[in-house]
C-alpha cells in the first residue's frame, strides 16, 4: 500500500472502523442465539469506541483524502467526536431497551453504526455528491431504525412518514447540487467558493441551488418551515433511536450546512442571512410555543429540539468564524443534554413506552431520586441554567451573534433578543416536568424498576459532560475555535 | 482565599449532607446548622479584617477561567460586606426556624437552603459579570424548589410565577452583559467601568443597557408595577423560604442597581431617576395601602416589602451620600426586621396552620412572650426610634429631601402608613378577647423559638443603637459610586451634598447613644 493510500485510510479511519464493526455485527448475527444477542450491542459499542480512538488517528494525519472528496480537518474531527459520542451513548441506551421490548436484533446495532459512518462522511465531505452519499447512508439507516418496533403502529407510521418526506427532502438537496454545478461547473465545496468569487456577482442559478440545498438540509436538522414531520417521527421512533435522531444527524447536517453556507457561499452571506434569520425566528417560536402545550414528555422534548435548532441558527446567522465556534460548542452541549434527557425517558417509559406523560412522572423525585436529579439536570441545561452546558451554548451563541452586528446591523441584535425571550418561554415547559417530579403527589400505580448498568453509565457520562462543559468549557471551546479556523473561509 | 471559603463552604456542607442517610433527620439538621454557624463565624472574620478607609475592593481573588475574558474574580467593598453578613446571619436562623416545621424530604430542604446561601453570597462577591450572572441565576432554582415543594396552598403557581418573572428580567440582562462585552472586550467589572468612564458609549446604547440591567433588578426588588410575583411567592413559601426571600433575595435587586446600574451607566441613571423615583414612591404608598387591607397576615407582611424596598430604591436614586448609605442600611434593616416578622408569622402558622387574621385575636393572653416579641419586631419594621428601621428611613428621607422635597414628603407618608397597617394588624392578632376557642390553649414560645426571637431582637436593637459601626464602613464605597454619578455634572451640582452625610450621622448617633443609656438604665 502506498503512503497516499495509507494516508487516505487514516483520514477516514473513523468511518472505516464504524463500517467494519457494522459488518462484523451483521456477520455474527446469524450465529448468535437469541439469549446472547445483547452481546452484539456490546460489540457495536466497542466498535464505536475504536472509532473514537481512530478519530485521534485522523486528527494526527489531517488533510484531503481521496482526491479532495473528504476533508479531514479539525472541524471534521470535532464533529466526528460529537457524532460518535452520541452514537455510542445511544447504543448503550439501546441494549436493555431492546431486551425489554423484545426486539433484540443484530441489525439494529449495525444500522446505528452505518448511520454514524454516514454522518461522519457528512461532517467531513468536501464534495457535494460525497456529502449526498453520507446523507443517504445516515438517512436510510435511520428510516429503518425509526420503524424498528414493528408491532407498534406509531413506530410504523413514523418510519413511513420519515421515509417519504425524507426522500423528498434529499431530492431537493440533490437538485440543489445540480444547480450549483450548473452555475459554477464544480461540486467541490472549496472550488464553488473560488468560482463564485471569480464571477464577481453571485449568479442567480447558484442562489437557487443554495435555496434548494437549504430545503434538503433544513429538513434534516428540523428547522422551520420544514419541521412538521419532526415531532411525529421523534415520538413514534423507539426512544433510543430518538436519542440518536435528535442528536447525531442534526450535528452532522449542521456541519455540512456550515461548510456549504460559510465556505462555498461565504461571499453571499447577505443573501442567506435573511433566510437563516427568518427560519431561526420561526423555528424558535414554533418549537417553544408548541412544546408549551404538550403533555407527552417525549413529544415535548421533540419540540424542544426544534427550538434548540433555532438557537443554533442564531449563532449560524452570525456568518463569522466566531459564529462557527459557537455553533460547534452549542452542538456539543446540545448533544450531551439531549441524549441524556432521552436516555432517562428511555428507562422511564417502561415496557411498550407507556409511561411518557408528564403525570406519569409524578413524585419521581421521591421514588428514584438519582434518576430524577439527572433528568432535572438535563432539563435545566436545556433551559439554559448557568453552570450547565446549555447555558454556555446559548451564551456563546448570543455572544457571537451580537459580535456580528457590525456586519448585519440591528437585525441580528433583534434576533438575539427574540432568542432570549424564547428561552424564557422554554423555561415553562421544562419546569413543568420538574414540577411533576418533585411537587406532585407520587402516582400510586408506578412501580420503579432499577436502571440497567449500561444505561446508568450512559446517563452518567451525559450528566458529567453537561456539567463539565458548563463549568470548565475552555478545552472544548479552544477545540471548537481550532475547528472554526480550519475551515477555508473566504 | 477567605471569600472563596465563605462562598463555597455551604456547598461543602451540601456534599456532607448528601452522604447522610435521608431519614437521619437529626444529623441533617445538626450538620446544616453547625456549618452555617461556621459560615457566619468566617464572615465575622471578614468584617473585622475589613479596612473601612479603603474604597477599593478588598480580599480580592483572581483566577483565569474561560478564555481571556471571563475570570473568577471576587472581592467585597463597603456595599457588599454587610449583605454577605446578612446572608450568613439569616441562614442559620432560617435553618433553626425549619427545625420542626419541615418534616418531608428534610435533606432536600437543607440542601436547597445551603445552595441558595452559596449562590447569594456569590452574587454579592462576584466582580466578573459572567460569574455574577451565574450565581444570580443559581439562586432561582433552589428557591423554586423550596416554594414548590415545601410551600403552602397555591405553591406551584407561586413558584412558577416567581421563576418566570425573574428569568424574563435576567435574560435581557444577559444580552446586555454580552453587549457590554462586545464593546469592552471583557467581563471584568472594574475594566468595564474604566472603559465606560471614557464616555465613548453612545447615548441611546447607554439607555438601552441601563434599561436591560434595571429591568432585571427592578423585578427582583420588586419595584412597582413589577411586584406582582412577590405577594404570591412570599405567602406560599415555607417560613425559611420567606425569610431568605425577603431577607436577602430582594436585596440582590437593590444591590444590583447600586453595583451595576448606577456606576456603569451614570448618565442614564440620572436621566431616568425622576421616573424611577416616582415609581418608588408609588410602590411605597401603594404597598402600604394594599398591606393595610389584607386579611392574610403573611400576605400583609409580604406587601410591606413592596413599601420598604420602595424606600431603598428612592434612597439610591436620590444620589447623595446620606440617602445611599441609608438605602444600604435599610436593606440590612429590612432583611432583619421583615425576616423576623416572617419568623413570628411562621410560628403562628406552626400552631394554627393558617395565616388568616380572623382566626387569631387576643393571642397576647395565651402567648405573652411570643406576642411581646411580635410587637417589638413590628415596631422596628414601622421605624420606631431607637430601633434599626428608624435610622435607615430617616437617612433616606433626609438625603432625599436635599434634592427632592416633594419626593421626601410623599415618601414620609409611607412611614405613617406603616404604623397604621402594622399596629392595626397587631391589634387584631394580639389584643382583645380570645375570639377563637382553639387559641386559648396555644403554647407560648418554645426554647428554640425564644433563641431565634431573642437573637433577632438583639440584632434589631444593636443596629438601632450602633448604626455608625455600619455606616462608617460604607462611606468610602458610597463615595466611590457618587463620584461616578456626579462626575459628568459636577458643575451644576455644587459640593454641598457630601457634607450632609456627617450631620445626619451625628444626629442619629447622638439620639441613639442617649437611648442606649436609657436602655442600660432599664436593664439595671
Amino acid at each position: 500500500m502506498s503512503t497516499t493510500q495509507l494516508l487516505n485510510l487514516y483520514r477516514v479511519a473513523p468511518e472505516f472502523h464504524l463500517c467494519i464493526a457494522g459488518i462484523l455485527v451483521m456477520i455474527l448475527d446469524p450465529f448468535v442465539g437469541p439469549a446472547r444477542k445483547r452481546w452484539l450491542g456490546w460489540l457495536a459499542f466497542a466498535g464505536a469506541l475504536f472509532a473514537l480512538l481512530a478519530v485521534h488517528r485522523a486528527y494526527e494525519s489531517q488533510g484531503m483524502a481521496y482526491d479532495n472528496l473528504i476533508s479531514t480537518d479539525t472541524f471534521s474531527v470535532f464533529m466526528h467526536v460529537v457524532v460518535i459520542v452520541a452514537a455510542s451513548l445511544a447504543i448503550l441506551g439501546s441494549i436493555d431497551y431492546l431486551d425489554r421490548e423484545g426486539i433484540q436484533r443484530g441489525e439494529y446495532y449495525a444500522l446505528v453504526l452505518f448511520a454514524a459512518a454516514g454522518m461522519g462522511i457528512l461532517a467531513g465531505a468536501n464534495e457535494l455528491v460525497t456529502a449526498f452519499v453520507g446523507l443517504e447512508m445516515s438517512s436510510i439507516s435511520t428510516y429503518v431504525l425509526v420503524g424498528f418496533r414493528r408491532k407498534a403502529a406509531v413506530s410504523n407510521e413514523a418510519s413511513m412518514k420519515y421515509f417519504l418526506l425524507g426522500s423528498f427532502a434529499t431530492a431537493f438537496f440533490l437538485y440543489g447540487i445540480a444547480m450549483v454545478y450548473g452555475a459554477t461547473g464544480t461540486t467541490y465545496i472549496d472550488k464553488v467558493q473560488a468560482a463564485l468569487q471569480a464571477s464577481g456577482s453571485i449568479p442567480s442559478l447558484a442562489i437557487i441551488g443554495l435555496g434548494l440545498m437549504f430545503v434538503g438540509l433544513g429538513f434534516k436538522v428540523v428547522i422551520a418551515p420544514f419541521q412538521v414531520y419532526g415531532p411525529d417521527v421523534y415520538q413514534g421512533a423507539p426512544t433510543p433511536v430518538t436519542t440518536l435522531l435528535a442528536s447525531a444527524p442534526k450535528a452532522a447536517t449542521f456541519a455540512l450546512m456550515l461548510r456549504v453556507f460559510y465556505v462555498s457561499y461565504g461571499a453571499a452571506s447577505e443573501f442567506w442571512f435573511w433566510a437563516i434569520w427568518i427560519s431561526a425566528v420561526l423555528t424558535m417560536f414554533i418549537g417553544n410555543l408548541a412544546a408549551l402545550v404538550q403533555t407527552n414528555v417525549k413529544r415535548m422534548l421533540a419540540y424542544s429540539s426544534i427550538a434548540h435548532a433555532g438557537y443554533i441558527l442564531v449563532a449560524f446567522a452570525a456568518s463569522t468564524a466566531l459564529g462557527i465556534q459557537a455553533v460547534l460548542f452549542y452542538l456539543a452541549a446540545y448533544v450531551l443534554m439531549k441524549v441524556g434527557a432521552f436516555l432517562v425517558i428511555t428507562h422511564l417509559g417502561q415496557q411498550g413506552e407507556k409511561r411518557l406523560d408528564i403525570q406519569d412522572y409524578a413524585g419521581l423525585g421521591m421514588k428514584q431520586p438519582v434518576l430524577a436529579v439527572s433528568l432535572s439536570l438535563f432539563l435545566l441545561s436545556l433551559l439554559g441554567l448557568p453552570a450547565t452546558a446549555g447555558f454556555l451554548g446559548k451564551f456563546f451563541a448570543f455572544e457571537s451573534a451580537l459580535d456580528a452586528h457590525s456586519v448585519h446591523g440591528v437585525a441580528i441584535i433583534w434576533l438575539v433578543v427574540i432568542a432570549a425571550i424564547n428561552s424564557v418561554i422554554g423555561a415553562y415547559y421544562y419546569l413543568r416536568v420538574i414540577i411533576s417530579m418533585y411537587f406532585a403527589e407520587p402516582s400510586k400505580d408506578y412501580v420503579p424498576s432499577s436502571v440497567a448498568p449500561a444505561l446508568s453509565v450512559a446517563i452518567f457520562v451525559a450528566a458529567a459532560g453537561t456539567l463539565y462543559l458548563g463549568l470548565l468549557p475552555s478545552r472544548v471551546l479552544d477545540f471548537a475555535r481550532a475547528a472554526a479556523d480550519s475551515l477555508p473561509l473566504h | 482565599m477567605l471569600l472563596s471559603v465563605i462562598t463555597f463552604l455551604p456547598l461543602l456542607s451540601v456534599a456532607a449532607l448528601l452522604l447522610l442517610r435521608s431519614d437521619d433527620h437529626a444529623w441533617i439538621r445538626r450538620i446544616a446548622l453547625i456549618s452555617s454557624l461556621f459560615e457566619f463565624a468566617f464572615s465575622l472574620v471578614l468584617l473585622f479584617r475589613f479596612d473601612p478607609s479603603n474604597a477599593a475592593y478588598q480580599f480580592t481573588e483572581y483566577h483565569r477561567w474561560i478564555g481571556d475574558a471571563i475570570s473568577y474574580r471576587l472581592g467585597v467593598d463597603g456595599i457588599s460586606l454587610f449583605l454577605v453578613l446578612l446572608t450568613t446571619f439569616l441562614t442559620p436562623i432560617a435553618i433553626l426556624c425549619s427545625w420542626e416545621s419541615i418534616q418531608t424530604n428534610v435533606k432536600g430542604f437543607f440542601v436547597s437552603l445551603l445552595v441558595i446561601e452559596t449562590a447569594m453570597i456569590g452574587v454579592f462577591v462576584s466582580l466578573d459579570l459572567f460569574l455574577f450572572f451565574l450565581f444570580w441565576e443559581l439562586t432561582l432554582i433552589p428557591m423554586y424548589f423550596m416554594i414548590g415543594m415545601w410551600g403552602h396552598g397555591r405553591r406551584i403557581y407561586a413558584a412558577v410565577k416567581f421563576i418566570l418573572y425573574t428569568m424574563f428580567g435576567s435574560i435581557l440582562m444577559l444580552v446586555a452583559i454580552l453587549w457590554l462585552y462586545g464593546l469592552s472586550g471583557t467581563f471584568d467589572l472594574t475594566d468595564i467601568q474604566q472603559y465606560l468612564a471614557t464616555g465613548s458609549l453612545p447615548h441611546t446604547t447607554e439607555l438601552l443597557l441601563f434599561g436591560a440591567f434595571f429591568l432585571a433588578f427592578a423585578i427582583k426588588v420588586p419595584l412597582f408595577p413589577l411586584h406582582t410575583w412577590l405577594p404570591d411567592a412570599h405567602t406560599e413559601a415555607p417560613t425559611a423560604g420567606s425569610v431568605i426571600l425577603a431577607g436577602v433575595m430582594l436585596k440582590l435587586g437593590t444591590y444590583g442597581i447600586l453595583r451595576f446600574c448606577v456606576p456603569l451607566f451614570p448618565k442614564a441613571a440620572q436621566e431616568m431617576a425622576p421616573f424611577i423615583g416616582v415609581l418608588a414612591i408609588i410602590g411605597i404608598v401603594y404597598g402600604a395601602l394594599v398591606a393595610t387591607v389584607q386579611t392574610d397576615l403573611k400576605r400583609l407582611v409580604a406587601y410591606t416589602s413592596v413599601s420598604h424596598l420602595g424606600f431603598v430604591v428612592l434612597g439610591i436614586f436620590a444620589f447623595n451620600a446620606t440617602a445611599i448609605q441609608g438605602a444600604i442600611y435599610q436593606m440590612l434593616n429590612h432583611g432583619v426586621s421583615t425576616g423576623a416578622l416572617f419568623l413570628t408569622v411562621g410560628m403562628l402558622y406552626d400552631r394554627r396552620h393558617t395565616h388568616d387574621i380572623k382566626q387569631f385575636g387576643g393571642l397576647a393572653t395565651p402567648m405573652p412572650i411570643l406576642m411581646s416579641f411580635f410587637l417589638f419586631i413590628a415596631l422596628s419594621s414601622l421605624a420606631l426610634p431607637p430601633l434599626n428601621g428608624f435610622i435607615g428611613e430617616l437617612m433616606i428621607l433626609i438625603g432625599t429631601y436635599i434634592g427632592h422635597h416633594v419626593w421626601a414628603s410623599w415618601a414620609s407618608s409611607g412611614a405613617v402608613l406603616s404604623a397604621i397597617y402594622l399596629l392595626w394588624a397587631y391589634q387584631r392578632v394580639a389584643f382583645g378577647e380570645v375570639t377563637v376557642e382553639k387559641n386559648r390553649a396555644l403554647p407560648d414560645a418554645s426554647t428554640r423559638e425564644r433563641i431565634i426571637l431573642v437573637t433577632m431582637a438583639l440584632v434589631i436593637l444593636f443596629m438601632g443603637i450602633a448604626s455608625p459601626l455600619f455606616t462608617r464602613r460604607m462611606e468610602a464605597s458610597v463615595e466611590n459610586v457618587l463620584q461616578r454619578v456626579n462626575a459628568p455634572v459636577n458643575a451644576s451640582r455644587p459640593a454641598r451634598i457630601p457634607c450632609m452625610g456627617a450631620p445626619a450621622d451625628a444626629q442619629t448617633t447622638g439620639s441613639s447613644t442617649a437611648l442606649a443609656a436609657v436602655q442600660t438604665g432599664v436593664r439595671q
